[in-house]
């Protein structure tokens, strides 16, 4: 079936089998392998990606369901070499060691400072429990979230 | 953070916390990892695995999945063009399997289609005709002369017996223990994944999440035969690996598949099947008599470990090696008899897992030293200071501490951490922040608090007899930006930081700010596996040689030109002599400068029939505290803090070193309280992250890490490897906290809900196991004559310096 999906900006077209998810799709047929694919059922959050602006695992998202909608992915966060704030934090802060998860956890972190610019810890915490890391204990991840936060206060984004 | 400034005039250089070299792709979301990878006509592989862990294959027919639609390639061990098995250390494991299957999960068929949906339904299409046979499942029953025998030679993967002093001494006050550790999984977040294209010469090339290239290789070719050459490995991305990438997953089976087809095929697992496809970390009992003065002067261990090495042997000798000789604990014993075994079950095969063989026995004999602490009415820390070993202490395999052992100042350190603040009463704190709480299931009524403390030690790089070199290329040149040196090596980048620390060392060594890192590849020859928290050293080492080689050269080219005296060097992208810059290094490069360097670690021995040997290259130590809060009543715990201390020798990279520490102390916590492969009948039972929980954001506590830096002799920059020495000791230091808020004897990890209630005893301990009669210490390899795996490599004479 012929799927017709806003990515980042830009309107995309793919022949996807009914079952294949929103993941699947935008790795293997658009191209944009950022969403990662680490567990596939929902419970690590390294495929996070925005449908119509809410926080979604897209591969809990069949392809079908993002016909005629817009997606947002870790793609579309940079602007070319410049990066967006919580990816800055990110490298400032050390939170990054293989980076399967880092994809999703940028955007989780954007979406939640989006909603919410001074998350306390426990807010951002249960926040960001959907989102597995095996390399950092988090410790560095949620330092990132506190710069990446300051500067959504300070107005830098 | 205490960092050193080498080279004032170099930036990010040694000792510095630079940012990561591969961070903004990483952030970018276009960093390409194994699963990521793409190709032109490219097919997708599957892959058939047995339900069974032990069952008589009488037949394949792979007619109806030839026939499905879409499909290119049905292989089975007919299929398989040359030696017909692999493994790690001796090659025991089928490619694919032609009699037997001997654990639920391992692979039996192949096949490549259009796409991964039609590869997978082919699979499911495959028959095979088992006769189920009765299974080995019991690490301890496989001992049993009457157990079915898995493999010709028998249960005994290998035996160690290490006798130190007088076995027989008496002590003035025993303390007895038996302790269990689970099958934990590595769960690296990136799954096993490559693509292999056929090439136009006959060969094969590679791409692969791997951690160590050339020992992929040199058991890949004689699969395909093909010479090793005309097997080409690049390193694709890698999602974390913490030794779950050593042995083979897809790659023998994706090469067999493109050179069938003709076409690149790709195969990527999904987490299921990583679970199914790679090693575990040994499941343990272990057996302890921990003999001292009534003053708390260690005199006699006397301990037994069994760990369950499952169907194959992949590291299980190596990992036996290692928690053998360690099960001691970092302390100076004058006596000691000291047994261990790594069996063969039809348990899912068991390997490499940070800590190797360490994080088991660190379980044990922290918990001999809790028990014996309080039997005396002594500190327990004060009885680990006490009995700490020192440089110049003589271990139970008889070999003398020779390097930095700053185990009294770690153990202090963390000692001297401070204690998270009390907690506030629990109608003012937010129920988030309770053991339970973030399921609505905790209030914080009646919680228990406590503190435990736990030291341990572990080997830095391979040990007992093996030399596991590192070869470096770095080439100097111009380029408009100024001079730029090229780092050329086969190390594996797993997500840990090696590939910023060799450009640390390469900016530190020639004075310059422009260091490009080659893709990792069979170019060159071996970097040895990152693993054994070795690559910091060994690759590390590599590169320092060949920068300095490269160096020479320079200054000869300066001398030929420049009337120049004194000692030359360099900083700042100039020439120094006698701190005075003499030269641009840009202007003496009108022709490159390249050097190909090999480090190796200083020799070591192998174990004698008695266990004595000097066997490992030299030692890491690490101290944590941790405080918990425990809900008796729900059996659930949280970790308030973690105190982490880590002997680092010299910190290369501060904030790498404290990544390693938070993120290990999480492994370490995972394996404390939650993670456990669950086997029933022999098959996982958990095998996705809904199941099988690792620790998240709501799990893991404030980590505060402290690094010690004692540099240890002869080695670059007196570096050493921190990667692993967190995980080993969280672990029994939050099992000790936890036994502290609630008085039970806890004996095994991960502690269940049960047990902190109270609900379910202590694991009951059985009798002490036979020892196996084995002649000598290595039974297995010689049933395999020369066909050694990575041992081949690690006997390599020497390349280079």
């Amino acid at each position: 079936m012929l799927i017709r999906v806003n990515v980042n900006g830009e309107w995309r077209e793919a022949d996807a089998w009914p079952g294949e998810s929103l993941l699947f799709v935008l790795r293997e047929e658009l191209g944009l392998p950022g969403s990662k694919n680490a567990c596939e059922q929902g419970e690590c959050g390294s495929c996070s990606v925005w449908l119509d602006g809410e926080l979604v695992c897209s591969c809990l998202v069949l392809a079908a369901q993002a016909h005629e909608r817009e997606v947002r992915t870790v793609e579309g966060l940079a602007d070319g070499d410049r990066l967006h704030p919580v990816q800055e934090a990110f490298l400032e802060a050390g939170a990054v060691q293989c980076g399967f998860c880092t994809p999703g956890l940028v955007v989780a972190v954007t979406d939640l400072l989006e909603h919410d610019p001074s998350p306390d810890e426990l807010t951002v915490r249960e926040a960001l429990s959907g989102n597995l890391c095996r390399c950092t204990g988090y410790e560095k991840i949620l330092d990132a979230v506190e710069v990446a936060a300051r500067r959504k206060r300070e107005g830098v984004w | 953070m205490a960092s050193t400034r080498i080279g004032e005039r170099t930036r990010n250089g040694v000792g510095e916390s630079v940012r990561r070299v591969d961070g903004v792709p990483k952030v970018k979301g276009s960093f390409l990892y194994g699963s990521d990878l793409w190709h032109e006509h490219m097919l997708w592989g599957a892959t058939l695995r047995s339900p069974h862990p032990h069952a008589r294959i009488r037949a394949i027919t792979i007619g109806e999945a030839l026939a499905s639609p879409g499909v290119h390639a049905v292989l089975t061990h007919e299929d398989v063009p040359g030696k017909k098995t692999h493994g790690l250390e001796f090659a025991d494991q089928p490619v694919l399997p032609w009699d037997r299957v001997l654990y639920a999960g391992q692979p039996v068929a192949i096949v490549a289609a259009e796409t991964p949906e039609l590869a997978r339904r082919a699979a499911a299409r495959i028959r095979v005709d088992y006769e189920v046979l009765p299974a080995v499942l019991d690490m301890v029953e496989a001992l049993d002369p009457d157990a079915p025998r898995l493999h010709e030679w028998g249960n005994v993967l290998r035996h160690v017996h290490v006798e130190h002093g007088d076995p027989g001494a008496e002590a003035e006050v025993w303390v007895e223990g038996y302790y269990e550790t689970g099958m934990q999984d590595q769960a690296p977040l990136g799954p096993e994944a490559g693509l292999a294209i056929p090439a136009e010469d006959g060969g094969v090339d590679l791409i692969v999440s791997t951690q160590w290239l050339h020992v992929d290789r040199l058991q890949i070719a004689p699969v395909l035969n093909l010479p090793q050459d005309m097997v080409r490995i690049t390193l694709a991305g890698v999602g974390g690996a913490f030794g779950s990438r050593e042995d083979l997953h897809m790659q023998i089976h994706a090469c067999m598949l493109a050179l069938h087809t003709g076409r690149p095929v790709k195969m990527s697992y999904g987490r299921e099947e990583s679970f199914l496809a790679h090693v575990h970390r040994h499941p343990s009992r272990v057996w302890m008599r921990t003999g001292a003065t009534r003053e708390g002067e260690l005199v006699n261990v006397r301990a037994r470990v069994v760990i369950d090495g499952g169907a194959f042997a992949s590291s299980s000798p190596a990992v036996i090696g290692n928690a053998t000789t360690f099960l001691a604990g970092p302390y100076e014993v004058p006596n000691a008899l000291l047994e261990g075994t790594a069996v063969y079950t039809n348990n899912p095969p068991c390997g490499a897992m940070r800590g190797f063989g360490a994080p088991q026995v660190c379980f044990a004999h922290e918990g001999q030293m809790d028990e014996l602490a309080a039997r005396l009415g002594m500190d327990p820390v004060e009885l680990r200071l006490r009995n700490a070993v020192r440089t110049g202490s003589i271990l139970p395999t008889g070999q003398v501490v020779r390097g930095s052992a700053p185990v009294r100042e770690v153990i202090e350190r963390c000692r001297a951490v401070p204690m998270p603040d009390p907690p506030e009463p629990s109608v003012l704190r937010p129920r988030m922040s309770f053991p339970g709480g973030a399921g609505n299931v905790g209030h914080g009524e009646g919680l228990k608090h406590g503190v435990g403390f736990a030291a341990g030690y572990k080997n830095v790089a391979y040990s007992e007899g093996f030399d596991d070199f590192h070869e470096a290329k770095v080439t100097l040149s111009r380029t408009p930006s100024g001079p730029v040196a090229e780092v050329h090596t086969a190390g594996v980048e797993c997500g840990q930081g090696f590939s910023t620390v060799i450009t640390q060392v390469a900016r530190t060594e020639l004075g310059i700010d422009g260091v490009v890192l080659h893709t990792a590849d069979t170019q060159v020859d071996s970097a040895g596996s990152t693993s054994a928290s070795r690559q910091t050293f060994m690759g590390g080492g590599a590169v320092q040689l060949a920068c300095r080689a490269v160096a020479e050269q320079l200054f000869d080219r300066a001398r030929g030109r420049l009337s120049l005296e004194g000692e030359l060097s360099l900083e700042g992208g100039r020439v120094l002599a006698d701190g005075l810059p003499v030269a641009e290094v840009a202007d003496l490069l009108e022709e490159p400068i390249a050097a190909v360097r090999t480090f190796h670690h200083r020799p070591t021995e192998h174990l004698d029939a008695k266990g004595q040997g000097d066997v490992h290259v030299m030692f890491a130590f690490g101290a944590q505290r941790a405080v918990v809060e425990v809900d008796e009543d729900l059996g659930l715990v949280r970790v308030v803090q973690l105190a982490s201390v880590l002997d680092a020798g010299k910190a290369v990279n501060p904030q790498g070193v404290e990544g390693q520490s938070e993120g290990g102390a999480a492994q370490g916590l995972g394996l404390a309280l939650m993670e456990e492969i669950q086997l029933r009948d022999g098959a996982i039972a958990n095998a996705s992250f809904t199941d099988y929980l690792i620790p998240t954001t709501l799990d893991m506590p404030e980590v505060v890490t402290e690094i010690v830096e004692d540099p240890e002799p002869g080695v670059p920059y007196g570096a050493k490897g921190i990667g692993e020495m967190s995980t080993i000791v969280a672990t029994p230091a939050i099992v000790a906290a936890i036994r502290d808020a609630t008085g039970r004897r806890l004996n095994r990890a991960p502690v269940r809900p049960d047990q902190v209630a109270g609900l379910d005893e202590p694991v009951p301990a059985p009798e002490w196991p036979p020892v196996p009669e084995v002649p000598g210490q290595d039974p297995v390899p010689s049933y395999f004559g020369a066909e050694l795996g990575q041992s081949a490599l690690g006997k390599k004479p020497d390349a280079g310096a």
